[in-house]
This record gives structure tokens, sequence and C-alpha cells, in this order.
């Protein structure tokens, strides 16, 4: 059996829902990020510093990849 | 024998890839990174091998809407590791490698695209990627995905003929969202497809053969050509009641040559005053050996897969680190700047590999484990 449209339609379902979504009411206000917005919550304050340990783990380890937070943020700004 | 199914992985993250994309381009307004630059110097020693050099990076704003950056990074290479002293001979290497990324801002959607070279005597590496990330929900949640092919070449010193390829393929997803105002939440998701010469070109396994003297014979590695890993992980941050963090995280690994791993990291961040900020961590990692990877295998080719690297072992590690920052007083045209230093203790000890520099009878030998230390110090100046 083709599975594709199953799939297809999952992923529509769950594209129209991410979109609908953009109207939610943000639950943690403007105001209330102050906390959120200091150095010390970054997931990644020093990217060479994080970059170069990841190195050397990953030549060491056999595991690999997930270490960083690809383009994530905190909302802060 | 070993074999190496498909992942069953794959399909579904390329699922959730599509969506992430379709989604992108819902966009109103988002942060590009800042304008930064850091000069660290690093310095791994442990296990008889010591790599340090520099790695220098500078990101610029171009207008509001875009971003360059460019890293130099350079590994100094001095090894005389277990490995090496065994088969082969001690040797000094250098590695060089450099980045250039360019990102854009469109509404919400960021755009990042980056190419990486990287080279050695024996190694040469070409990496391009493509990354986008999203922000809903009055900015709480980003999503982001992306991909990357490398192209690889290894060669072998002293062998003017040997050169293989290898292709590599990465596609990843990543989650980070704000749960309430002192709590930050990430997921990631990271699917890595090699496929062509795998092998490390210098290593070799060890078998039983009566007629050698030490009782035991070498023959080179074999590995698969091709490997696709998975690697899953959660993060928090949580701010606590005064002014300090602890970070939490938890990431599952698995792939193809039945390798499976977990690791695990804890810190504390503690400022004092307003320029020094402290760190401590603790990271804990452990996994189980590749299916075709043995110690001493019974015989000369026992297998159709021959592994012997200490990488694809079991084995376990503990790393202790402590960090300090200090945030120097504005000056010239730098809007802020810092100078930190990381030091970071890790413990590998190994379940199945063997240390046959104290001989004995061939697997009677003590489990060979090292010791490390990490050092990176580094300043960092946003403009």
């Amino acid at each position: 059996m083709d599975r594709t449209l199953p799939r297809v339609l999952v992923a529509v379902a769950l594209a129209a829902g991410l979109a609908g979504c953009s109207s939610v009411e943000p639950w943690v206000k403007p105001y209330e990020r102050a906390n959120l917005a200091d150095p010390i919550m970054s997931m990644d304050r020093d990217p060479v510093a994080t970059s170069y340990l990841n190195h050397v783990f990953e030549a060491r380890e056999g595991a690999r990849g997930a270490s960083g937070s690809h383009g994530g943020g905190c909302g802060c700004n | 024998m070993p074999t190496v199914p498909p992942s069953p992985f794959s399909r579904p993250l390329l699922v959730v890839a599509t969506l992430l994309a379709a989604c992108a381009p819902v966009a109103q307004s988002g942060v590009l990174p800042e304008d930064r630059a850091d000069v660290l110097y690093h310095r791994y020693e442990g296990g008889g091998v010591t790599i340090d050099g520099p790695s220098l990076l500078v990101r610029k704003k171009l207008a509001e809407q875009y971003s360059v950056s460019a890293n130099y990074y350079v590994d100094m290479v001095s090894s005389a590791s277990v490995d090496v002293v065994t088969t082969a001979s001690p040797y000094t290497e250098q590695r060089q490698q450099a980045s250039l990324g360019f990102d854009m801002l469109q509404g919400k959607t960021q755009y990042s695209l980056s190419v990486t070279g990287s080279d050695e005597n024996d190694y040469t590496a070409t990496t391009a990627s493509f990354d986008v990330s999203q922000d809903f929900f009055g900015d709480l949640t980003t999503v982001s995905f992306g991909y990357a092919q490398g192209w690889d070449e290894v060669r072998r010193r002293g062998d003017a003929d040997f050169a293989e390829d290898v292709d590599r393929r990465t596609w990843r997803v990543g989650l980070s969202q704000v749960l309430t105002p002192k709590l930050l939440f990430g997921l990631s998701w990271e699917l890595v497809s090699d496929e062509g010469f795998l092998n490390n070109p210098y290593r070799s396994v060890r078998y039983l053969d009566p007629d050698a003297a030490i009782g035991f014979a070498y023959q080179p590695e074999i590995y698969p050509h091709t490997r696709t890993s998975n690697a899953a992980a959660m993060r928090a941050r949580y701010f606590l009641p005064y002014r300090a963090a602890v970070h939490g995280e938890y990431r599952f690994f698995t792939d193809t040559w039945g390798i499976d791993a977990n690791t695990v990291r804890l810190g504390y961040t503690h400022p004092w005053g307003e320029r020094w900020i402290f760190e401590l961590g603790y990271r804990w990692y452990d996994q189980g050996a590749a299916d075709f990877y043995s110690d001493l295998f019974p015989r000369a080719d026992a297998q159709n897969f021959l592994a012997r690297d200490k990488e694809l072992s079991t084995f376990s590690s503990h790393m202790l680190s402590l960090g300090a920052t200090w945030t120097l007083p504005a000056w010239s045209f730098l809007q802020r700047s810092t100078v930190n230093l990381y030091l970071d203790h890790a413990m590998y000890r190994y379940d199945d590999f063997r240390d046959v520099r104290a001989g004995g009878a061939p697997g009677t030998e003590p489990l060979y484990e090292f010791d490390a230390n990490v050092i990176r110090l580094f300043f960092s100046g946003w403009f």
C-alpha cells in the first residue's frame, strides 16, 4: 500500500496547525523576560569554545551530532 | 557476520524537516547574532597526545538583514598515543580549518549558509551547510532545521597512490522553547550518513597467532563503507531564585554499526558582582562497542569487518569543568569584552581495550585508561 498519502495529510495538518498557532497569546510576556535575557541563561554563550569542546569529544568518542542548539534562541530580544 | 541495516529514522526525520520548511516563510521579525570577535587558544593533553592551536572568529552584521562570519582554526598535533606507539611511529602534524558563513533575516525567519574547508597532510574535508530557523508564538518558540553535505578525501602518508573518498550527509532539527520566565528547554535531533572509506588507514587489529613470538599479530582494519547515526538530545536551563543558573542535558546516540551511547551534562553558572561569571560542570559519557569491534580476534580475517579502534570500544568517561569569565571595562570601539578561562579534566576508562604495552599473555593485559586536560583561554569582544 502506498503510504505517501497519509504522510502528506499529516504534514498538511501539522503545517496548518502551526500556522494557525501564530495567533496564540505569548504565555511569557515581554516584561517577564529579564531573567531569560541575562547572559547566564544563554544556551551557548561562547560558540567558539563550545565548538572546540565538541570537536574534542567527536575525535575520541563514537557518538556524534545533536550537540548544539542550531539556530535556537530564547525570544529575549 | 555484522551487517549494516538501513536507518529506521531517516524517513520520519525527512518528513519533519519538510514540515518545518513549509512553515518557515510565516515570518515577521527576528534577531541576527551579535557582532563579535573571539580569539581562542586551545590545548588538549592526554593519552600521549598533545594538540594545541588558535581559533579566530569574527561576525559582523551588514545592514539589519544580513550577517557574515569567518572562522580560522588550527590543530597542531603531537601524537604518541597507545595506538601509534604499538603499531606505528610517533608523529607531528598540523590541521587547518577555515569557515565562511552568511546569515539572512527575513521577518522571523533566519537563513544560514556556511562553507568549511579543512586540510592536513593526509586528510582534506569540505562541508557546505544550510540552516533555517523560525520564531513562533511571540518569539517563545524557535524551530530550526538544517542540512549539510561533506566531501572528504582520505590519504596515507608515504603512499602517494592511496586516496579514498568519503561523502557525508547531515540532517538536523531543533526546537528551543521558553517554558516559563525562568526556564528554557531545547530539543535537537541529528542524523548523519557517511559513505566511503571510513577507516583510519593507519590502524590495525590484532589476532591470535601461535607462530608469533608475542602470541599475536596485526592486520589492517576493515570497516563497512556506510554508517548512519542518529542522535537526540534534550537540554534545559533554569534561572535560580537568586542570580545564578543551572543547566542539564541528556543525549542518546545510536548508529548502524551497533554503537549506543548516552551523554549527561550538568552545570552551574554563578555571577560574582558585575564583572565575574563562574562555571562548574560535569559530563558523563558511556558507549557500547561496535558490532565488529574486538580487542583480540581469534584468527586472521576472522570476520568481514574488523576494528580495534578504541573509539569504537566499550568505555565511559567523566569530565569535570571549571570556568571563569571576567568582563573588562568598556574600551575604545568595544561595547563589551571578556577574558575567559575554562579548564576541563576528563577520565577515560575502557572495558574491552587492553594496553598491549604492558605485555603478558594476549588478552590478559591490563585494560587501558587515561586522563586528559583541556584548556580554553579566549578573549571575546562585542562591537
